[in-house]
């Protein structure tokens, strides 16, 4: 099962590779981690991706909050949410093609953020499927440079991660 | 200082104190003080030099200069293991803190509190390659509950606060603060935190009254029950209340290797050693109860062996132990009780108001004594080489079960742990998470000093007293009169047998050769060395040791039977009731 693990923690040097190190001493996969510090300089927030039966997710959400640093977690696939992530894509956008790429830019709600006379540059954000669907939907020799941010995520509603 | 709680008088401490500044140096010194460190275990080098610069000026503890780091951290910890407060090791930076790793590995895999403090090159030169500089946050970060590099002089008193407070309290552990040279040299007030608070970290003592209810209930509806004891009722200091749960329900016990003390094991409710190197009776009833009371212990893979082969038979399982981590890791459980196991077991002895089924009991006490028949620690007494568990048997006798005894790892371990019946928690000392040779020597260096005039003995084997030798020279120095039992065999015993059951005898590198003369090796030292072959030795020289060189260290060098076993035995894999019986 796919779990999405949002977790505050102390926004202090060595931080990331405490999460970073406990996943690969563990055995334990991570399909993206993203993080940055919040409105609260103090405190980081960190998004991870990770895959493992209902075992291995219980000892992940034990194991990250036995670290020192981590202040709370939330496994937020317990419950509705709302996932995105950010991709830049650097495309070739020359001839016939130049005009397609801008079509299935506007399709996909993608902005073009930088232009030259040979490629675009376009910024799309989304859940993972959606910047995926993106990507297989071009064509597939036009793409010159993919760069995506890992999910971020958030619970819908009332529910929220704050100390 | 953020959620730092600091007493209102301190404040005024501080104002006053603000012109009068010390550096870095000097607040390590403090710090130690004002944590009511006695004995301090290092070795100096450059990084360090100006807190030993201090150490030299003081004399709030005592310092034991040790002949390898490795050994300072081991001696710290054996000192944390006999008497519950918190270990401290002092070393260098670059190959100081590599060579202690291995002793800071030893204590997080077995949670014993320790503060260890490495030097680190100045914080300018910090990643540029500078001469013994090593990343001791990074190298350490695997094997510690928690370390820090301190950047700033300010940030240093508050840290070592901080780095006692983790290392003693939840699931204690090892810290390591790591201190660059010029924050040693620079200066701040000083001020040391009444008591610290952390956003991040705060351990669960008491348990759920609910769970503990169900457990005490679920108790004294067992047919079959059993207490498994673990390493953290010793850590956890819970031997007490082990022992009022134990006799208020007549129910067996059975120790780890880690747990051994907890519960006496001369006591005839004692069923003895758990896992691989268990008694068949502990084994058997572990694998055949309906109702399992884990204390402070973690099913690890040479308790219960194949976690399949465990789960065949139904039992519920009640857990109780401080960190949530351990519990439903290897094996699921019905009732996690997530505490410290004093505090629960205390609880739950008050919840207990009834007595459990006498009728059931009898009969599963019945099939115990069954197992027991099968008497499955005898061994050869009338061989005429000593066999090695007829020296611990004798320093058992001789000693009265009361010596404290730090072991090394392999065979002579097993002996030790199988045939010395320890009476009490914290006398038996041994690296049983990591397995790390040699640990035993400088681990009965910690004991020796925090237990002045007790008994001290460290049982090893060939193997691994060599691994860490060098310190009969740091004994001599402080003279410690630790007896070191060598149960010499002439081979790595452990790796010889598992090349004996499981690799068709192809004994690759498991035989010593050209072993040193152990009698002269001591002497060089200046301690008392003896060699005892025979079986009718045993005894005598035992009781000359503990009377005659009460005081002196003995190394003893026992040349023992070398084809001798450790059984019984479960192999790597298998399940409980798979033992290989003598």
């Amino acid at each position: 099962m796919r779990h999405i693990i949002s977790l505050l923690m102390e926004n202090e040097a060595g931080a990331l590779s405490r999460v970073a190190g406990l996943f690969s001493a563990r055995g334990y996969n991570i399909e993206s981690l993203t993080v940055a510090p919040t409105e609260d300089a103090t405190l980081s927030r960190m998004t991870i991706v990770t895959r493992g039966s209902d075992d291995v997710i219980e000892q992940i959400n034990k194991q990250l909050n036995k670290l020192v640093d981590v202040i709370k977690l939330q496994d937020l696939s317990d419950g509705s949410h709302i996932e995105r992530e950010l991709m830049l894509v650097k495309v070739r956008a020359v001839g016939e093609g130049r005009e397609e790429m801008k079509r299935m830019a506007d399709i996909f709600r993608g902005n073009i953020i930088d232009v030259t006379e040979k490629s675009y540059t376009i910024e799309l954000t989304g859940d993972g499927k959606k910047l995926t669907a993106f990507l297989e939907a071009i064509d597939p020799s036009a793409i010159l440079e993919t760069v995506r941010t890992g999910t971020s995520g958030i619970a819908r509603g009332e529910r929220i991660l704050k100390i | 200082m953020k959620s730092l709680v600091l007493a209102p008088f301190q404040h005024l401490v501080c104002s006053t104190m603000a012109d009068t500044e010390l550096t870095g140096a000097e607040i390590v010194i403090r710090c130690l003080h004002a944590e009511g460190v006695k004995h301090v275990f290092g070795y100096p080098g450059g990084a360090v030099l100006n807190i030993y610069d201090e150490i030299y000026k003081q004399d709030g503890f005592k310092h034991i200069l040790v002949r390898h780091e490795q050994a300072a951290v081991h001696a710290a910890d054996a000192y944390a293991r006999s008497t519950g407060q918190v270990g401290v090791a002092l070393v260098t930076s670059g190959p100081g803190a590599t060579n202690a790793v291995t002793g800071i590995a030893t204590a997080y895999m077995d949670s014993i509190p320790m503060v260890v403090i490495t030097g680190q090159v100045p914080t300018a030169a910090i990643g540029m390659d500078a001469f013994q500089e090593v990343d001791t946050v990074g190298i350490t970060r695997p094997c510690v509950k928690h370390n820090f590099l301190v950047k700033d002089v300010r940030e240093l008193a508050e840290t070592m606060k901080k780095a006692f407070y983790i290392a003693a309290t939840g699931r204690p552990g090892p810290v390591v603060v790591d201190i660059p040279k010029d924050v040693t040299q620079n200066t701040c007030a000083f001020v040391y935190p009444e008591s610290v608070s952390m956003r991040s970290y705060n351990p669960t003592s008491k348990g759920h009254t609910g769970q503990i209810k169900k457990a005490a209930q679920m108790l004294l509806e067992a047919k079959r029950p059993m207490l498994y004891v673990g390493g953290g009722a010793v850590l956890g200091n819970g031997a007490e209340p082990v022992r009022a749960l134990a006799r208020k329900l007549g129910f067996p016990v059975a120790s780890t290797l880690m747990g051994l003390g907890a519960f006496p094991e001369p006591d005839p409710q004692n069923l003895g050693m758990l896992g691989m190197h268990g008694t068949y009776e502990a084994n058997m009833a572990m694998q055949h109860c309906d109702v399992l009371l884990a204390i402070g212990a973690r099913f690890d893979d040479r308790v219960i062996g194949n976690p399949k082969h465990f789960g065949k038979e139904a039992r519920r399982i009640i857990h109780i132990d401080v960190d949530p981590s351990s519990i439903s890791k290897r094996v699921r459980v019905d009732v996690p009780i997530v505490g410290a196991v004093d505090q629960v077991l205390t609880d739950m002895l008050k919840q207990i108001d009834g007595v459990p089924d006498a009728t059931a009991l009898k009969a599963w006490w019945a099939q115990i004594e069954l197992w027991r028949a099968q008497d499955c620690m005898k061994y050869d007494r009338a061989s005429p080489v000593i066999k090695p568990q007829a020296v611990v048997e004798a320093l058992y006798k001789i000693t009265g079960g009361a010596a404290f005894v730090a072991s090394d790892v392999g065979q002579h371990q097993m002996w030790a742990a199988q045939y010395y019946k320890f009476n009490e928690p914290r006398r038996w000392i041994n690296s049983g998470g990591l397995g790390t040779m040699g640990f035993g020597l400088p681990a009965a260096m910690g004991i020796a000093m925090a237990h002045p005039g007790a008994p001290v003995v460290c049982i090893t084997g060939e193997g691994s007293i060599q691994m860490n030798i060098q310190e009969l020279s740091t004994c001599k120095e402080h003279k410690l009169p630790i007896k070191v039992i060598l149960l010499n065999n002439g081979v790595l015993g452990m790796v010889r047998q598992w090349q004996e059951f499981f690799y068709e005898e192809r004994y690759s590198e498991s035989y010593v050769t050209s072993l040193p003369d152990f009698t002269m090796l001591a002497e060089a030292y200046g301690h008392v060395g003896m060699k005892i072959e025979r079986p009718e030795d045993v005894e005598p020289a035992l009781i000359k040791a503990f009377t005659e060189h009460k005081d002196e260290l003995v190394f003893m060098n026992f040349i023992t039977d070398p084809r001798e076993n450790v059984y019984p035995m479960i192999p790597a894999g298998k399940g409980l009731s798979e033992m290989i019986l003598i």
